[in-house]
C-alpha cells in the first residue's frame, strides 16, 4: 500500500491515519494552506502552520486546531511529518511525509518567486511528489513581481491624474495582502472590501506585520471614495457597491490575465498577470529539484503537463482532485464573505 | 512598432468607446504618417498578403521554445489565437529588449518586409521572422504575428477608426468614410492623399459606404402614419453596390471587397449601363428572365448564392444552377453627380424611370410592398418565407441616405426566425475573449434512438450561461478527439436559424442558415428533443 492513497475524501495517509487537504469532513486533517478549496469546513482536527491557524480560525469558526513551524519535524502513528515553505500564501506549506524510509511531498499550491509575505519556496527531495499545476502549459510565463508592480503603480497613477478611483480585484487571502506594499507606495490610504478586511484583522492579529488599510464601511468618509485605491475580492465586481468609487478604473490581478482572452472576459480596464502559482518554468524547476521518482499532476492542466513530463525523463501521473483550478474564483460559500452581507 | 502595440494593447483592454476613440485619436497624432495610413488599412481589413503560412510559422515557434508540436496545439486551443499563443511561448528577453529601445522600427517597415518576402526562398522568410521576434518585446511580437495571420478583430469598429480619423483631421466623418472606402493601395498612397480635400476624385471605383438600418424592436405602428414609409422586402443575398464611371464597371460588396470578376453575370452591364452611376443593392440568386415577361423575378434562396461565394473561376454549371442577379434598391449616383442627399421619393422615383426604360436580365427593381395600414403589413410580413426573403425594410420616403448603421429614417423587421430544440454533443474551446472556455458547442437530435450531430453554434448565450455550460463540459466530458470532447448528453437549447437547405456534406442532411442558441431549455430533456424527421419536414416546408 503506497503510503498516500487517493481517495474519495482527498489524500490518505493510511499508516497515519489522517488526511490532506480533504475535500470532505474528516477525523485528522494536514492543511497545506488556508484557501477555501484546500481547508474545508467539517473535520474534526486540523494540523496546520502557525501563521495558517488564524485564517481558519476565521474561515471555519472555532474548533481544534493543532499547529507547527516549518521544518519542526513530528510524528503522528508513526509516520515523521515536516511542513516546508510552499511560498503560495502565508503560512501555505508543502508537507513532507517519511515512513520505513519512504518519502512523499503533498505541495499544495506554490510559487518559486519571493513575494516578501509567504516565505522562500524550499525543494524538498522524495520518492513521490504530488504538484498542482493550475499553470501546468508554457504560454504561462511570469514577469518579475517588481516589473508588475511597477506597472500597477503606474496604472493608479495614471487613473489618480484622471480623476478616477482604482479598483483592484484580488483574492483576499494571500493576493490582497501581497499587493498592499506596493499601493503603500503611490498612495496613503488603501481602502479594503469587508471581506479583505476580515483576512487582514485575523493576520494583523495574529501578529503579522501588514500596510494599514481602512475598511469601506457605510460611514466612510465621501471624500475618501473620490480617487481611491480599493483592493477587493472578484465576488465585489459589477455590484452596486463598486458604484461608490465613481468615477473608477478597474483592474483583476491574476495569472490568467496573461491571455488577452481571458482579460476581456473580464471587462476589467486592466488586468496584471500577477499570480501566487508557480509559472510552466516553475512548475518543471520545482519537479526537478525533488528528485522524484513519481510526480502525481493534480488540478490544472494535469493531461498536458503530465504528458510533458513523461515524454522528458519524468514519470507522471494525473490524480482527479477537487481542488480549484481558477485563482480568481473565491466560493460564494465562503464564510468571509457571508459575514460581509 | 511600440506605438502601434501600445495602441493594440489599449483597445484590446478598454471597454469603453470614448476611450478608445481617445487612443485611437491620439494615435494618429504621434504615429509617422506611413504607419497611419497602414493602421487605417488594416482596421478596414486591407491586411498584407500571408508571407509565411501557420504551420512555418508554429514550426518555428516550437523549435525556439524548444516545445513538442502538441504542446503548441495544446496552448493554441487554450489562447484561442494563433499570434498571441506564439507571442507567449517564444522566450523572453527583457534585457536585450531593452538595449535596442532607440532603434526601434516602425511599423510600415515590418509591413514592407512582410511584402518583400512573400517572393522569397523559404529559408530567407524563416529568418525575417525569427529575427524579428528576437528584436521585438511579447506585446509587440503578438501585433507582428497578427499581421502576418490576418485578420486584426480588437473591438475597434470601422466606424470608431472613421471618427477618430475625422477628430485627428478636423473633417466630418461621413467625408472620411468615403475617402477611406474602395480601392486603394496602403503601399503607395500617402496619408494626405488618402484623408485630404483634393484626393479622393481620381478613384474610379470608389464606392459610397451603405447606409445600413437598426432593427424595428417596437411594433411598426410607432412609426406613424404609413404613407410616410416605403416598406421592400429584406432580401436574402449579399447586398452590393453597382458602379459605373468612364466605361469602366466595379462591383463592390458590404465587406468593401471588389467582386466585380465573380459574377459575369454582370459584365454587359459595363456596356449598357451609362456612365456616372450607382446603383445600391442586393447580390442574389436570380432566375434568368424570360423573353417578354414583366413580372417580378423571385430570387432562389441563400443556399444557391453560397456555391458562388468565395470562388475565383465560376463553372458553366453554377452558372446554369446559381444564376447571379441584381436587386437594384437605391440610386446614389446619377450622371456622375452624388444624389445621396436628395430624399428617397425622388431617388426612387428616378430609379423606377431608369429601370423601367433599361429592362437588363441582370438587375431587377426591388418591388415597393403596397399596405393600407400597418396590420395588413404585419400579414404580409408573413409570406416572407415564401418570397425567400428575411422580412421587410422599412424606409422613410424623405430620408436622405446616410452612412453607416443609423437610427431613425431606416429600419429593418425581420420575422421570426425558425426553431428547434437540440442537445449538446461536442464542445470545442472558443477564441478572442472566449479563449480557454467551451463555447463552440455541436447539437443533435434524435434519428431513431441515435443522436445525429446537425449544426454547431457559438453565440446566444450570456457570459454566465457559458461559464455554467463550460462548468459542465469539464465535468461531464466523455472522450476527447484532438480539441473536441464529447459530452454527455443532457444540456438542451432552443436553437434559432433563417433557413434550412438540403446538404450532402452534413450527416444529417440537413444545412442551417446562422443558426444560434436562442435559449437553454433547462425544464427540458434529452427524451424531449426534436427529432431529423422534424428537421427534414422543415426543409419541405422552408428549403425549397
Amino acid at each position: 500500500m503506497p503510503l498516500i492513497e487517493f481517495t474519495d475524501h482527498g489524500f490518505y495517509c493510511r499508516a497515519g491515519d489522517f488526511f490532506i487537504d480533504p475535500w470532505r469532513p474528516v477525523s485528522k486533517a494536514l492543511i497545506t494552506h488556508g484557501h477555501s478549496d484546500h481547508a474545508r469546513w467539517g473535520s474534526k482536527s486540523y494540523l496546520c502552520h502557525t501563521d495558517t491557524k488564524p485564517i481558519l480560525e476565521t474561515r471555519l469558526g472555532p474548533g481544534h486546531y493543532e499547529t507547527v513551524g516549518y521544518n519542526e519535524p513530528i510524528s503522528i502513528n508513526g509516520v515523521n511529518i515536516s511542513l516546508h515553505p510552499a511560498a503560495h500564501i502565508i503560512g501555505s506549506s508543502q508537507i513532507r511525509l517519511e515512513h520505513k524510509g519512504e518519502v512523499w511531498v503533498v505541495s499544495g499550491d506554490y510559487k518559486l518567486e519571493n513575494d516578501g509575505l509567504s516565505g522562500e519556496f524550499e525543494p524538498v527531495k522524495c520518492h513521490n511528489f504530488i504538484s498542482e499545476c493550475t499553470f501546468g502549459l508554457p504560454i504561462y510565463q511570469w514577469k518579475p513581481q517588481a516589473q508588475i508592480f511597477s506597472d500597477i503603480q503606474q496604472w493608479v497613477l495614471k487613473n489618480k491624474a484622471a480623476g478616477k478611483s482604482s479598483l483592484l480585484f484580488a483574492y483576499s487571502l494571500g493576493k490582497a495582502q501581497r499587493l498592499l506594499p506596493c499601493l503603500a507606495e503611490v498612495t496613503d490610504r488603501i481602502l479594503v472590501h469587508g471581506a479583505v478586511y476580515n483576512v487582514h484583522m485575523a493576520l494583523v492579529n495574529a501578529g503579522i506585520k501588514l500596510p494599514e488599510v481602512h475598511r469601506v464601511t457605510p460611514d466612510t468618509p465621501k471624500e475618501w471614495l473620490k480617487g481611491a485605491v480599493v483592493i477587493a475580492p472578484s465576488s465585489a465586481e459589477g455590484t452596486p457597491w463598486m458604484r461608490r468609487f465613481a468615477p473608477l478604473a478597474t483592474g483583476v490581478c491574476s495569472g490568467w490575465m496573461a491571455v488577452r482572452g481571458a482579460m476581456r472576459r473580464r471587462n476589467a480596464d486592466a488586468g496584471f498577470p500577477l499570480s501566487d502559482h508557480a509559472d510552466w518554468d516553475g512548475l518543471l524547476k520545482a519537479i526537478k529539484a525533488t528528485e522524484a521518482e513519481c510526480v502525481y499532476v493534480t488540478h490544472g492542466f494535469t493531461a498536458a503537463f503530465g504528458r510533458y513530463l513523461n515524454e522528458h525523463g519524468f514519470n507522471a501521473k494525473e490524480v482527479k482532485t477537487e481542488y480549484g483550478d481558477d485563482e480568481t474564483e473565491e466560493k460564494s460559500t465562503d464564510v468571509l464573505e457571508k459575514l460581509e452581507e | 512598432m511600440r506605438h502601434f502595440a501600445a495602441l493594440v494593447a489599449k483597445l484590446g483592454t478598454t471597454t469603453k468607446t470614448n476611450e478608445k476613440l481617445d487612443a485611437l485619436v491620439q494615435y494618429f497624432s504621434v504615429a509617422d504618417d506611413r504607419d497611419k495610413v497602414w493602421v487605417i488599412a488594416i482596421f478596414s481589413g486591407r491586411r498584407p498578403r500571408r508571407a509565411v503560412n501557420t504551420t512555418q510559422l508554429a514550426t518555428y515557434c516550437v523549435e525556439l521554445a524548444k516545445l513538442p508540436f502538441w504542446m503548441f496545439d495544446e496552448c493554441w486551443h487554450t489562447v484561442g489565437d494563433l499570434a498571441e499563443t506564439i507571442a507567449l511561448l517564444l522566450p523572453e528577453n527583457e534585457t536585450a529588449y531593452n538595449e535596442r529601445r532607440d532603434d526601434e522600427r516602425p511599423l510600415y517597415y515590418y509591413i514592407e518586409q512582410l511584402k518583400r518576402i512573400e517572393k522569397e526562398e523559404e529559408p530567407v522568410r524563416k529568418k525575417f521572422i525569427v529575427e524579428s521576434w528576437a528584436e521585438l518585446n511579447r506585446s509587440e511580437r503578438f501585433v507582428f504575428n497578427k499581421l502576418i495571420t490576418g485578420s486584426f478583430r480588437i473591438g475597434v469598429s470601422q466606424k470608431a477608426m472613421v471618427n477618430a480619423l475625422a477628430k485627428a483631421t478636423s473633417a466630418e466623418a461621413s467625408v472620411i468614410a468615403h475617402r477611406i472606402s474602395g480601392n486603394w493601395d496602403p503601399g503607395t498612397i500617402t496619408f494626405d492623399e488618402l484623408t485630404g480635400d483634393e484626393a479622393h476624385a481620381t478613384d474610379l471605383s470608389k464606392p459610397y459606404p451603405f447606409y445600413l438600418a437598426y432593427a424595428l424592436e417596437d411594433e411598426p405602428a410607432s412609426l406613424g402614419n404609413p404613407e410616410d414609409w416605403q416598406v421592400e422586402w429584406k432580401w436574402d443575398g449579399i447586398r452590393g453596390l453597382i458602379i459605373k464611371r468612364q466605361g469602366e464597371l466595379f462591383v463592390w460588396s458590404r465587406g468593401e471587397e471588389l467582386m466585380t470578376e465573380k459574377f459575369p453575370e454582370y459584365h454587359s452591364l459595363q456596356y449598357l449601363l451609362p456612365d456616372g452611376i450607382a446603383l445600391d443593392g442586393e447580390i442574389i440568386s436570380l432566375p434568368p428572365a424570360e423573353a417578354g415577361a414583366t413580372t417580378f423575378r423571385r430570387p432562389l434562396p441563400f443556399s444557391s448564392l453560397q456555391t458562388r461565394i468565395g470562388r475565383k473561376n465560376v463553372t458553366k454549371k453554377q452558372l446554369q444552377e446559381a444564376p447571379a442577379g441584381f436587386i437594384v434598391y437605391d440610386l446614389l449616383e446619377y450622371e456622375g453627380e452624388d444624389w445621396r442627399s436628395r430624399p428617397l421619393s425622388e431617388r426612387r422615383s428616378k430609379l423606377e424611370a431608369l429601370m423601367a426604360q433599361w429592362n437588363y436580365t441582370a438587375l431587377e427593381l426591388s418591388p415597393v410592398v403596397r399596405f393600407e395600414d400597418w396590420e395588413e403589413l404585419k400579414t404580409l410580413r408573413e409570406q416572407s418565407r415564401e418570397m425567400n426573403a428575411e422580412g421587410f425594410m422599412i424606409k422613410k420616403r424623405s430620408s436622405i441616405y446616410q452612412v453607416g448603421r443609423k437610427r431613425g429614417d431606416w429600419w429593418k423587421w425581420k420575422i421570426d426566425p425558425l426553431t428547434i430544440d437540440a442537445v449538446m454533443i461536442y464542445a470545442q474551446k472558443g477564441a478572442g475573449r472566449r479563449s480557454g472556455l467551451y463555447t463552440d458547442y455541436t447539437f443533435a437530435v434524435w434519428d431513431g434512438d441515435k443522436l445525429v450531430p446537425f449544426t454547431k453554434a457559438y453565440s446566444g448565450l450570456t457570459d454566465k450561461e457559458f461559464a455554467q455550460v463550460d462548468a459542465f463540459v469539464k465535468r461531464n466530458s466523455l472522450e476527447k478527439f484532438g480539441p473536441v470532447r464529447t459530452v454527455k448528453p443532457e444540456l438542451v437549447f432552443e436553437l434559432a436559424f433563417e433557413g434550412i437547405a438540403a446538404s450532402n456534406r452534413h450527416k444529417s442532411g440537413v444545412a442551417l442558415r446562422f443558426p444560434r442558441m436562442l435559449r437553454w431549455r433547462k425544464d427540458k430533456t434529452v427524451t424531449e428533443i426534436n427529432t431529423l424527421e422534424d428537421l427534414k419536414r422543415m426543409l419541405e416546408v422552408y428549403g425549397k
